[in-house]
């Protein structure tokens, strides 16, 4: 098939910006940074080709050990994000109609409005030593002196539910929306309870909006840096933290580029076995 | 309309059932009863009702008054899932996310029968409606009357007491909706399964019913075999809405009880049989209806020879659709057209635009009814 040229140069012009934009700013970045990250300082000014910095990550217990950690907070921080939005999702997209629902879903969007700084510094504000929660307690006699409730993971998985639930609620409640209310109730009709139905109706129609809600949930919360940082205080031990100890703090940079490189294939990793596992393909995701 | 007595051989009984939504009442005390193995449709125009009494009987709305019994047993306090009773929708409601034979298993393994039942139970029933070779397709390769089958073959399946049917043939093209008339209907007789059919299609109701109860404003306006509502007709409603009929609007000049003389608002006068309540008396406004099938055309004034009830004309149109063949003819003193079936026979075959006819038709095949106040 030949497309007359006019065409083909419009084509060009018209995919010229999103090329660019790749090109520039996501692959020669990364060429580069790869590229980085496969040297090491030998002199002042000199470096020499080496496979020194990742096995440098290997070597060194504290970086796999903060490697592991931030997975698997990740993971846990997507299915509680999960788990809590679900059913939000169901009443908002399923059980409540017109106003009602559309006032629901703002309910969910207004806190995005401030930016995460000022939502994090909320929840400090609530959790601190000094804080509204601490004085709670101490005032109805729960408890005989001020408690710090913030620098734990349990803090950290708080801010991070929270600063994730609107990219999970979004694509769940747009998926549940468009099942057909017919085939809840054809799933009773025909002799399910609430659990089969959900189980072999509702999730298996609604699993391209989970997979997308996940997906995007884990590379927030696996790259969120402001979230564990302050919520977490000094030994929050999150990896994009060292990233950005070596960068900036170290100015390591062949290092730096060697994590950033890791939490790449990392996060790539845990996303296809979640597909894998779920049974979805990304093109169904994002259809 | 009378409360049916409860018989031994009902499948299902409904009991003065009331819904309301807010100040509407979207069925109004209703009662009725549908015979072991019949077929029994529920006519109506949209928003009559019907598919509210319909999500009723399945257990997806709570009456607000009456009872509902299956086989005697009432069932209003039942969830959908525990009803003997299930529901073919509008638009068949398949799980596009199984395979034909999962969305068949799938009320059974809910009953949890054992393996081997299952996979017999889904070969009996894909090929009691003739598509056994469709196990594994997936619901969006198959076509618009395989889905009707399958989601028939699904509640059948469950061997339930009362199969629900809301206007499932509404969704597809007139050719397929003729042939698939027929076939349920065969399949109805087949299985004995009772079915309860709801439509707004009188043509759907009429091929397959044994009993139809035809609903206007959330009530039964009459309730009988389809050759009962056409050709005896209790109310105007019943009479405007099963089949089509000229109508005219009239007052009663002279009756003697049964037959009345009318002179409709145009100026015609004719005799005209009354039909259902009350009795008529003079001075009365009336509607008229008559049958296309129930007028003679001829040629020649002998052509209407015997009828009551006698008219010049002349054509105005002729619309030609095989059997079902019609002509306008327009009585050029009032110019009111009227619609007369056109036979495909002997000598009206050249009849063409613009020819003086002659009609008439008999004094009880002109139904008259009490006008609406």
């Amino acid at each position: 098939m030949s497309t007359p040229p006019q065409i083909r140069l419009g084509l060009l012009l018209l995919f010229a910006p999103i090329v660019f934009w790749l090109a520039l700013l996501v692959i020669l970045p990364h060429v580069d940074m790869l590229l980085i990250s496969l040297r090491v300082r030998v002199a002042p000014r000199e470096y020499a080709t080496s496979l020194a910095n990742y096995a440098e990550f290997f070597t060194e217990p504290l970086y796999w050990n903060t490697f592991a950690r931030t997975a698997i907070m990740s993971v846990t921080a997507t299915v509680m994000t999960l788990l809590i939005a679900f059913p939000v999702s169901y009443y908002i997209a399923k059980m409540v109609r017109g106003r009602s629902k559309t006032f629901l879903f703002l309910l969910c969007l207004t806190p995005f409005w401030v930016s995460e700084l000022v939502r994090t510094f909320g929840w400090m504000i609530l959790l601190r030593e000094t804080g509204i929660v601490s004085s709670l307690l101490l005032w109805s006699g729960l408890t005989d002196a001020r408690v710090e409730l913030l620098y734990n993971d349990a803090a950290i998985m708080v801010g991070l539910v929270y600063t994730s639930m609107l990219f999970m609620v979004v694509p769940l409640v747009t998926t549940l929306d468009s099942l057909d209310d017919s085939l809840v109730e054809a799933g009773y009709d025909l002799g399910g309870n609430s659990f089969t139905v959900m189980r072999h109706i509702v999730i298996p129609h609604a699993m391209p909006g989970i997979a997308s809600g996940s997906i995007v949930v884990f590379m927030l919360t696996l790259g969120n840096y402001l979230t564990p940082k302050l919520l977490g205080g000094k030994d929050s031990l999150w990896f994009t933290d060292q990233i950005y100890t070596q960068f900036i703090t170290r100015f390591n940079w062949e290092l730096g580029s060697a994590f950033g490189f890791l939490l790449l294939v990392l996060s790539s990793a845990i996303v296809w076995i979640g597909l894998k596992l779920s049974g979805q393909t990304l093109s169904a995701t994002v259809r | 309309m009378p409360v049916t007595s409860p018989s031994t051989d009902a499948d299902l009984e409904c009991v003065q059932l009331v819904k309301r939504f807010g100040d509407f009442t979207a069925v109004d005390d209703v009662s009725f009863t549908i015979a072991e193995g019949s077929f029994f449709s529920i006519l109506g125009p949209s928003g009559c009702g019907k598919t509210t009494l319909l999500r009723m009987i399945a257990g997806f709305q709570r009456p607000d008054g009456g009872d509902i019994r299956i086989k005697g047993k009432s069932i209003v306090a039942l969830p959908p899932n525990r009803r003997p009773v299930n529901m073919v929708f509008q638009h068949l409601a398949l799980f596009p996310m199984m395979t034909v034979e999962q969305n068949i298993a799938y009320g059974l393994k809910r009953r949890k029968a054992s393996r081997a039942e299952i996979a017999r139970k889904v070969a009996a029933v894909l090929e009691r409606v003739g598509l056994p070779e469709l196990a594994g397709k997936r619901i969006d390769q198959l076509s618009g009357g395989q889905k009707q089958r399958i989601a028939i073959a699904r509640c059948l399946v469950l061997e339930p007491a009362l199969l629900l049917l809301d206007e499932p043939l509404g969704a597809l093209d007139l050719k397929l909706r003729e042939r698939l008339k027929v076939e349920l209907k065969e399949l109805q007789a087949q299985v004995g399964t009772t079915f309860a059919y709801i439509t707004h299609d009188q043509s759907e109701a009429l091929v397959m019913s044994d009993q139809v109860a035809v609903m206007d404003r959330g009530r039964f306006v009459q309730v009988g075999t389809p050759q009962q509502l056409y050709f005896e007709p209790r109310t105007a409603f019943v009479a405007g809405f099963v089949g089509d009929s000229n109508r005219w609007s009239g007052r009663v000049e002279d009756t003697n009880g049964t037959e009345a003389i009318v002179i409709t608002t145009n100026g015609l006068t004719m005799i005209a049989t009354r039909a259902g309540e009350p009795a008529l008396s003079k001075g009365d406004a009336v509607d008229i209806f008559v049958r296309p099938e129930a007028i003679v055309l001829g040629r020649d004034a002998d052509g209407a020879g015997g009828c009551e009830n006698r008219l010049p004309g002349r054509v105005e149109s002729l619309l030609f659709d095989g059997a079902n063949s019609r002509v306008m003819v327009r009585h050029p003193a009032t110019g009111g057209d009227i619609m007369v079936a056109l036979p495909q026979t002997g000598e009206l075959m050249g009849l063409r635009r613009g020819e003086d006819v002659y009609l008439g038709w008999r004094a009880r095949q002109a139904t008259c009814f009490a006008a609406a106040p």
